[in-house]
């Protein structure tokens, strides 16, 4: 089992490696760099830079060096903690993101938290009690849930409650609270804001795991050792609860593989919509404003929190599955 | 002296939206205290689903339509009493209580019917305790007691195994221990010994006679392999197609077969001693398909003796034909 | 099969359970020779794709799936058609005219028509205010003239499906799905965008398949090391997270780019993450299929890789592939409109379902006028039939795999 998490956690530097390279590849794609947009915004306003003036820019970023000089210099500011400064928000990176990455992760686990904490018990009653009225219409949520894009519920939602009561459901905090430090109303308020959009985001996933579950359930149930429990006499409950949903589950772990990227990258797209201060809307700015430093780090904390919801599956399967474990 | 379970009448169908498979229909037979029952057929006979109507584990779309399972319940003080199992409610308390307990099953695939991801020790520990008062740790102690039963090398070692992690033979003496975890009155043997080979089959066999004659209990021995049935069983009864063709003790119907089908099956045994280069005999056509059944008696279409107008026409009826041996057939009407 | 009612369930294995019962699939095909079939040789030579129409024809809810994707392909061939006015077309004095409901019956005989609107400025909040004119009815005409379009680049009409009577468009408009923003009618822009969204999710899951075929087909047929760093390439690629990585890649396309090349840049874009999927599977299919007796029967008799691959290999799985593909282009299908609705994927002019969606993403607009939501039902319409008809063809290729 350890070794079987270590393993896993040696592959970690390989994968970070190659998605900084595929990260810095991304900042480099524009054409031009930063100088060049930020002397078009100059001259935009009407003033302008002379020659000099945009080497020394260029120099003071780097920018003058050859590409690998610059890949190793931004990866090795990273590791030392230093992740450079937005040239759009005139700000360290670091403290940008601080907080927005804590909401974003927060955000994440309450969507999975709903989600899981809904599928499971709505794919163990569709199988259980298949072809049944509530076994349709689960069905039906299920397809819907799949069909509809995020950003259409979020901006339905928005919507309804815009127009039928009057409040706008924008944002993780009540305006109060926005800038204030953290404290425990701060964090209630918080609590208070975070389980739309988490419900909003969760819908998506529900409907899939939901639909893996049923589908999972419905193969376990036929398989022989569950007549074998039946036939020493257990309630069709508890057996069902014991054996076919525990062996159900595992493939559904592996779900999280995908999933918890799915959530916190999925959640860009509504975290724009409803403008939540999550590391998302700030990805959009920062491509828009080709502000591609911070865009590139925003890329990479994706990777990384997609890496590790992958290790997170891993480990899980194998402390859920003793097959798994034996293997590894 | 009363028999320990009287099947009468019984009739399971599957209603599917293809039409209703009369997967037994119209089952007859008696086990005793004691006896070694063999129910022998072909796939598709209904063997299965006929011990798994009198458990009660036909599951939807399946159903007990017709018929009396009445099995001689013992409760806790050793009263007796008959109750009918076919008129349960088949998720009911009662017929749990009975299952696992009085009636226990040895399923065909040992290797499926052990849950894959929880150990041997707590499947069997659970069979213990869901029909015994004890605790924890006594319901431990009789679970490694049953595994030494079997002859599983190491029990208490294995109670921490997963069923993946034995042999073939092994994991179905763990299987037969969990079983007799009660100490039921009948067991169930669903094929015990088609998925291992040859020679862990042999000693399985032995096994299942050495504890029968320890515990005194009754069996149920399903197969399709005559030969099994010759070592193990003391009285036979021959299925075709959902119906019984013949009954009898196993010595009748090996050397004095009546029903047309039990002398084809026998003859399709290949023999040593048959002069070499014969042609092994066979059994005309195949299995009729489950939702087109012949009317009247089902073998009539592959039967040597079918007489058209009579065969097809009515169904027979199991009726003894002397102190031992029964048979549906017109033959001996 | 048996009728299977919940699109995408698994056939039902309850039956399989008891050994005894094992004859009953063989009872299924026999069922369909019964029903299907007065020759019941005909199902010992029918081929793959027939006997997985037989069983998708079972499955009522897939096929009327079927039915509203073929009407999607009339309109992505001819939007021009079913539009009523010029899609690019913006009336200043027009914007956000709600929608104009379409009555069949006038005085209890069938002829359609809509009721005129008036607006008004409000002298307040300076807004066009629109209302009915019950006075007013517009008859509705089929095959009724309108702007000039042409048809599959082939030639021009100006025939389209509804309409006013000749030359009466601008003057007595019908606003199906009301206006947007700019006065541009919302129906029309809508079936233009249909044609743009639909094409792009086709276009990227063709060559998703293109490539998921070729790599997965080297990979699993191979083996070796080919196989090893194809695996390590869509593991990776897996591992990415996908959105922020379409959005950097969209957002690094260069803003003077035309329509087309901005089109086909994200064709390519969506295409080169969501091949890995179809790899995988296809891998899995040759690796399984690689054992298979028929397989080395056709080696032995000396085919060559080729004709193995197309000839003995590839019909055995055509049909998960295009169960496969129908369910990765409503993948594809969200993923374009999200992308143009974040405004990095295609901008105007070009009109797409992401791009009219744009229009909803400010709450005032939306709350003035909600119809802007509706290119988001086409969405959701789009996607559900999709999803259904690729589950229920895969159930049909491959009823066993549950």
């Amino acid at each position: 089992m350890t070794q079987y998490i270590i393993k896993r956690l040696l592959l970690l530097p390989l994968l970070l490696f190659i998605f900084s390279v595929f990260a810095f590849f991304i900042i480099q794609a524009p054409p031009g760099d930063f100088v060049t947009s930020y002397i078009a915004e100059l001259a935009a306003s009407g003033s302008s830079m002379d020659q000099a003036q945009v080497e020394a820019l260029r120099e003071q970023y780097g920018l003058d060096q050859p590409m690998i000089v610059q890949y190793f210099r931004w990866v090795g500011g990273m590791l030392r903690g230093n992740f450079g400064v937005s040239l759009d928000w005139k700000r360290p990176i670091m403290e940008l993101i601080k907080e927005r990455l804590l909401l974003t992760v927060l955000l994440g686990a309450m969507t999975f938290i709903i989600s899981w904490s809904l599928a499971i018990p709505i794919g163990i009653i569709s199988a259980t009690k298949k072809y049944s009225f509530i076994d349709y219409f689960f069905t039906v949520f299920n397809y819907m849930g799949v069909a509809t894009p995020t950003f259409m519920t979020a901006l339905i939602l928005m919507w309804l409650a815009y127009s039928y009561f009057g409040v706008s459901v924008t944002g993780l905090f009540s305006p109060e609270y926005v800038d204030a430090p953290w404290s425990l109303a701060r964090a209630m308020d918080l609590l208070k804001h975070l389980w739309l959009p988490a419900l909003i985001l969760a819908l998506d996933g529900t409907a899939r795991l939901a639909r893996v579950m049923r589908a999972n359930l419905l193969d376990e149930l036929n398989k022989p050792y569950v007549e074998m429990a039946r036939a020493k006499g257990m309630s069709e409950w508890r057996l069902v609860l014991k054996y076919p949903v525990h062996l159900a589950i595992n493939p559904l772990v592996s779900t999280i593989g995908w999933y918890l990227p799915m959530l916190f990258s999925g959640s860009v797209i509504v975290a724009t919509v409803l403008n939540l201060p999550t590391i998302g809307p700030l990805l959009l700015r920062s491509l828009t404003n080709q502000d591609m430093f911070l865009a590139g780090v925003i890329v990479l904390i994706y990777c990384f929190l997609a890496i590790i919801g992958t290790l997170i599956s891993d480990v899980l399967l194998a402390w859920l599955d003793p097959r798994i474990r034996m293997e590894a | 002296m009363e028999p320990l379970l009287s099947v009468r009448g019984l009739k399971t169908y599957f209603y599917l939206d293809e039409g209703t498979v009369k997967a037994v229909d119209g089952v007859d037979f008696d086990v005793f205290p004691g006896q070694i029952v063999g129910i022998v057929g072909e796939s598709g006979c209904g063997k299965s689903v006929t011990i798994k109507s009198v458990l009660r584990l036909i599951q939807n779309p399946g159903r007990v339509v017709e018929g009396e399972i009445l099995f001689r319940h013992q409760d806790e003080d050793g009263r007796e009493k008959t109750i009918d199992l076919a008129q349960l409610d088949p998720h009911g308390k009662a017929i749990r209580s009975i299952r696992g307990a009085e009636i226990a099953l040895i399923p065909q695939e040992p290797m499926a019917s052990f849950s894959p991801v929880h150990t041997i020790g707590d499947q069997i520990m659970e069979a213990v305790l869901l029909h015994q008062d004890v605790s924890k740790e006594e319901a431990r102690r009789i679970s490694i007691e049953r595994l030494h039963e079997v002859g599983m090398p190491n029990p208490e070692q294995r109670m921490k195994a997963y069923s993946w992690e034995l042999s073939g033979g092994l994991r179905q003496r763990a299987m037969i221990a969990m079983s007799l975890a009660c100490n039921p009155r009948l067991l169930i043997a669903d094929e015990p010994t088609t998925a291992i080979d040859v020679t862990t089959q042999a000693q399985v066999l032995r096994l299942l006679l050495d504890l029968q004659e320890q515990h005194n209990m009754a069996v149920i021995f399903i197969t399709h392999d005559l030969g099994v049935i010759a070592q193990i069983a003391d009285f036979v009864v021959v299925m075709y197609l959902g119906r019984v063709m013949e009954t009898g003790p196993v010595e009748d119907i090996f050397f004095h077969p009546q029903h047309p089908y039990t002398k084809a099956l026998l003859e399709s045994i290949p023999s040593i001693y048959a002069p070499a280069g014969e042609r092994l005999p066979t059994i005309e056509g195949s299995i009729p398909h489950p939702f087109s059944r012949p009317s009247g008696c089902p073998f009539y279409p592959r039967c040597k003796a079918f007489m058209p107008g009579v065969c097809n026409t009515s169904t027979p009826q199991l009726k003894p034909i002397n102190d031992r041996q029964a048979v549906s057939c017109f033959l001996y009407d | 099969m048996r009728d299977n009612p919940i699109p995408g369930s698994e056939p039902d294995a309850q039956d399989e359970r008891f050994e005894d019962l094992t004859a009953l699939s063989a009872g299924n095909q026999a069922r369909i020779r019964e029903e299907e079939l007065e020759d019941t040789a005909a199902i010992h030579v029918a081929p793959n794709w027939k006997l997985t129409w037989w069983r998708f024809k079972k499955h009522r809810l897939a096929l009327g799936s079927g039915l509203v994707v073929i009407f999607l392909a009339l309109i992505v061939l001819f939007p021009g058609f079913f539009s009523t006015m010029d899609p690019q077309k913006s009336r200043a004095q027009q914007s956000f005219v709600p929608v104009q409901r379409v009555h069949f019956f006038d005085e209890g005989a069938f002829r359609p028509f809509v009721y005129g609107i008036v607006g008004k400025r409000n002298p307040e909040t300076l807004r066009m205010e629109w209302r009915i004119d019950e006075e007013k009815k517009i008859p509705v005409r089929f095959f009724a003239r309108g702007f000039e379009y042409d048809v599959l680049g082939l030639f021009a009409t100006d025939i389209h499906l509804v309409g006013v009577k000749e030359g009466d468009i601008e003057e007595d408009p019908i606003y199906l799905l009301g206006t947007d923003r700019l006065g541009r009618d919302q129906w029309s822009r809508l079936m233009y965008g249909t044609r743009v969204s639909v094409t792009i999710g086709l276009i990227s899951v063709f060559i998703s398949v293109f490539l998921g075929v070729l790599l997965g087909g080297i990979s699993g047929y191979f083996g070796g090391i080919p196989d090893l760093i194809i695996q390590r390439m869509i593991e990776i690629l897996q591992s990415l997270p996908a959105i922020p990585i379409w959005m950097a890649l969209t957002a690094a396309m260069p803003r003077d780019w035309s329509v087309e090349q901005t089109y086909f840049a994200i064709t390519l874009i969506l295409a080169l993450i969501g091949w890995t999927t179809l790899g995988r599977e296809v891998r899995g299919r040759f690796l399984v299929l690689r054992e298979e007796d028929f397989v080395m029967a056709a080696k032995l008799s000396g085919a060559s890789q080729k004709r193995i691959i197309f000839r003995h290999m590839v019909p055995t799985f055509y049909s998960h592939i295009i169960a496969a593909a129908t369910l990765a282009v409503p993948v594809m299908i969200i993923s374009e409109t999200f992308l143009s609705f974040l405004g990095l994927g295609l901008r105007p002019p070009a009109i797409s379902w992401g791009v009219l969606l744009q229009e909803a993403q400010n709450l005032q607009s939306v709350a003035l006028a909600p119809w802007l939501l509706l290119p988001g039902v086409a969405v959701i319409i789009t996607v559900l039939a999709l999803n259904i008809l690729g589950d229920g063809l895969r159930d049909a290729a491959d009823p066993y795999s549950h």
